[in-house]
């Protein structure tokens, strides 16, 4: 390299002194506007780390004098919102809930935010649309273990089913043949007869045996005509609507061994003003009496 | 002696493709001012595109109770437009692309006729940029003045004469974007909001970014944004053929060029006397004597010029005129225009345009104003009821698109011993009657049961049937109801 800055003859530019093959490199300066404008992010990036939550610690980082955080916002986003609508929350947590529906303005907020409470809440043991599986019922239907006017629904979804809640209601399906309450034999003449109520049975002498079984030891929750209970939210087991599926091997299981299933209490979790938005929309889903 | 009555001006068309390296720094065009037919159409255009522009939102239109009365608004927050009779929700935008269409062959066809005529006179760039030099030939005076004050040293009075023009210039691009903020919201209302700062922050941020547009591309970018942005320019080549009327000089008469004196003979010479003056009105800084090139809107300002050159050396007007492509090898100078308005591009555009204006037309007549969606639950597909009968559920959505409250009937039809009710709706059994408010969408949850062994297999097909009480228009939707397999 030289010491004396050549010139490019054609363009002007200096050269960088680098030549191969008789090729010169040009030391052609960088567009100002380019300059400038990395200048101005450098500017931008220092303002950044000033302002702006930036430089990592050793258990936290640097706050940055305008205190943003992402979580912040969203808390500050979730708290807007939740005042925003504190006008008609509070409207629903002093009216009878029976009365929200000739509101319809405040039913279709209740409807709206029950909607994506159960989303949130509920859907994983009710399924989205509300549709139920084996165990967890469907709250399309008409058929209601507690009850499905929008009160009692509201207290079921307040107090759960067997919940930790001192509230809660509860009824138990016992375990007959784990607890020897009856034989086998017994506990397959009760499924007959069980089945017998909603279908043609072949062996009508089990049938008949079944009934004295059902009679001494069910008809107490499931009342006389096996039409259910809602003291004891004892299903009716007459109708077209099976909890756990009607297929007489989970009828027998169910006899065996009993079943209790936990709803569980959402008065600790939730607010008045989102259980009551719930209670609605579970109403609205076609069933509610 | 050079004809005396002519002024010989020193310009170099800048913009002019030879002058005109890929990587210069640009070069301000000074246009001269012109006077004559079609400067004096420019300006009545000026004022009656800007009229419109500034007048319209002002318009008042009435539309009863429950709609503004503004006769244009696009109002986004309830999602209407409104155009004097016509109103449009969101679903029927494709109305507007209707009107782009519309419009997109409407300037193909005036192209083919006309050459750039949007360009020349009504195009928002040209309109706004000629009020710009209309404006700083007031306060700068004309070419020259502003040639010398652009090489004059820094001076109180060049300094006052600066800040005067570029806050008018300011101004206008307030008052450009303060129009545009009211074809949005109640102008009245908005008007008073930003005087009072109580209009909303996009009204603001909506007024500034115009301001901003309206100056730079008027102010300072002008013939830039024609010649580097628009792509207009390069459209236009499709739709232009030798019979389209452009400006165009005509070089047979012209050429040779060459300077005249007074008395002198004008046989074995061209017409042109190489004044420059179509050169120095040019607000685009091309010479019209190159031929037809990108960069010309066809203002017709040159057009007006060269006349002006004509009269004073006693040729008959016309050098630089409207004419077709053939019309440049024509060296007479009574030359007759034979125009052929009807040719197979005109006629394709014109039956193209017609055809799309009576669809719109004939969808604009007899545009429904009741519109009704079912929509089947999907999670459930259906639900089993206790006694053994099968539940679909739908959501009903029913449009009331007039002014005024109107009642409704929901029937299902296809179904044997079906019921149907809605969630909020009277009991059961009673007909399904159900109110919607004017100019509104209302939303009903419908519930609709049969009994299992009346379904024909897994898919019914059903009508929901929406009449209204009073007119009796009525609207069917098909939709299907599920069951479990057979
Ligand atoms: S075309 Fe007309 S205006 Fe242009 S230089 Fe020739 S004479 Fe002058
Ligand atoms: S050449 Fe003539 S018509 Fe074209 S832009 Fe210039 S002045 Fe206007």
């Amino acid at each position: 390299m030289s010491d004396k800055v050549e010139k490019d003859e054609v363009s002007g530019t200096d050269t960088t002194g680098h030549e191969w093959d008789g090729i010169k490199e040009l030391d052609t300066p960088m567009p100002r506007w380019w300059l400038w404008t990395m200048y101005g992010t450098i500017i931008w990036a220092i303002g950044y780390w000033i302002v702006m939550p930036a430089w990592p610690l050793i258990s936290s980082h640097t706050a940055g004098f305008l205190g943003y955080s992402s979580r912040g916002s969203l808390e500050q986003e979730l708290a807007d919102a939740t005042a925003a609508h504190a006008e008609d929350r509070n409207a629903l947590v002093t009216m009878e809930l029976s009365a929200v529906k000739n509101n319809s303005q405040l039913y279709q907020f209740a409807l709206r935010g029950g909607k994506s409470a159960f989303a949130v809440n509920c859907s994983q043991c009710h399924g989205s649309g509300a549709q139920g599986a084996p165990g967890f019922p469907n709250l399309n239907d008409d058929d209601w273990l507690w009850g499905g006017d929008v009160d009692a629904i509201y207290e079921t979804i307040k107090y759960g089913i067997r919940s930790d809640h001192d509230d809660t209601r509860i009824g138990e399906m016992p375990a007959f043949l784990t607890d020897e309450m009856l034989t086998k034999e017994q506990i397959n003449d009760a499924a007959e007869y069980i089945l017998s109520l909603s279908e043609k049975r072949e062996d009508m002498a089990a049938v008949d045996r079944g009934q004295d079984v059902f009679m001494e030891n069910c008809a107490a929750c499931h009342g006389d005509k096996a039409k259910g209970g809602r003291d004891f939210g004892a299903p009716n087991l007459t109708d077209a609507i099976w909890f756990y599926g009607k297929d007489k091997d989970v009828i027998l299981r169910t006899i065996s061994r009993g079943r209790n299933n936990v709803m569980p209490a959402w008065v600790d979790r939730l607010d008045d003003a989102t259980i009551r938005q719930l209670a609605l929309y579970v109403h609205s889903l076609g069933g509610g009496e | 002696m050079v004809n005396s009555s002519v002024e010989n001006i020193d310009v170099r068309p800048v913009n002019k493709k030879e002058n005109r390296a890929l990587f210069e720094k640009r070069e301000k065009i000074q246009p001269k001012k012109a006077r004559g037919n079609f400067r004096r159409l420019k300006w009545i255009i000026m004022g009656v595109t800007l009229a419109i522009y500034y007048i319209t939102p002002w318009i008042r239109w009435d539309r009863g109770e429950s709609g503004p009365d503004q006769a244009v608004l696009v109002d986004l927050a309830r999602e209407r437009f409104y155009f004097f009779f016509i109103e449009l929700w969101p679903q029927e935008v494709y109305y507007i692309t209707g009107l782009l269409i519309l419009a997109a062959i409407s300037l193909f066809l005036v192209t083919s006729l006309f050459g750039r005529a949007w360009c020349g006179y009504s195009c928002p760039q040209t309109v706004w940029t000629d009020l710009f030099i209309f404006v700083e030939r007031m306060v700068e005076g004309d070419r020259n003045a502003r040639l010398k004050l652009d090489k004059a040293p820094t001076s109180v009075s060049k300094f006052g004469k600066r800040l005067l023009k570029h806050s008018i210039w300011i101004v206008i691009g307030v008052l450009t974007g303060g129009a545009w903020v009211f074809y949005f919201a109640d102008a009245p209302t908005l008007l008073r909001e930003l005087f009072t700062f109580e209009a909303p922050v996009i009204a603001y941020s909506s007024v500034a970014v115009l301001t901003a547009t309206t100056y730079v591309f008027g102010g300072l970018m002008r013939e830039q944004v024609c010649t580097y942005m628009c792509p207009w320019p390069r459209i236009q080549g499709a739709m232009v053929d030798e019979d389209t009327l452009t400006v165009t000089y005509h070089s047979a008469r012209g050429e040779p060029r060459g300077p005249h004196k007074k008395g002198e003979s004008w046989t074995d010479r061209g017409h042109c006397i190489d004044c420059n003056q179509c050169v120095a009105v040019c607000p685009m800084g091309i010479d019209i004597r190159d031929g037809l090139q990108l960069e010309c809107i066809t203002c017709a300002l040159c057009i007006d010029a060269c006349n002006d050159v004509m009269d004073k050396i006693d040729l008959p007007r016309g050098l630089i005129g409207y004419d077709t492509h053939a019309g440049q090898f024509d060296s007479n100078p009574e030359r007759k225009l034979d125009i052929r308005f009807i040719r197979p591009r005109t006629i394709a555009y014109g039956l193209i345009l017609a055809l799309v204006g009576a669809v719109m037309l004939f969808t604009l007549l007899n545009r429904s104003v009741l519109d009704v969606n079912v929509i089947r639950d999907r999670n459930p597909l259906f639900v089993t009821l206790s006694d053994g009968s099968i539940r679909n559920g739908y959501t009903v959505k029913i449009l009331n698109k007039i002014h005024e409250t109107r009642q409704f009937q929901i029937e299902v039809v296809g179904l044997k011993n079906a019921q149907a009710w809605i969630e909020s709706g009277p009991p059961i059994g009673l007909p399904m009657i159900v109110t919607v408010p004017a100019d509104a969408l209302s939303s009903y949850k419908l519930f609709i049961s049969a009994p299992a062994q009346n379904l024909p297999g897994k898919t019914s097909d059903i009508d929901v049937v929406v009449t209204d009480f009073k007119s009796n228009e009525r609207d069917i939707q098909e939709t299907s109801f599920k069951g479990p397999e057979k």
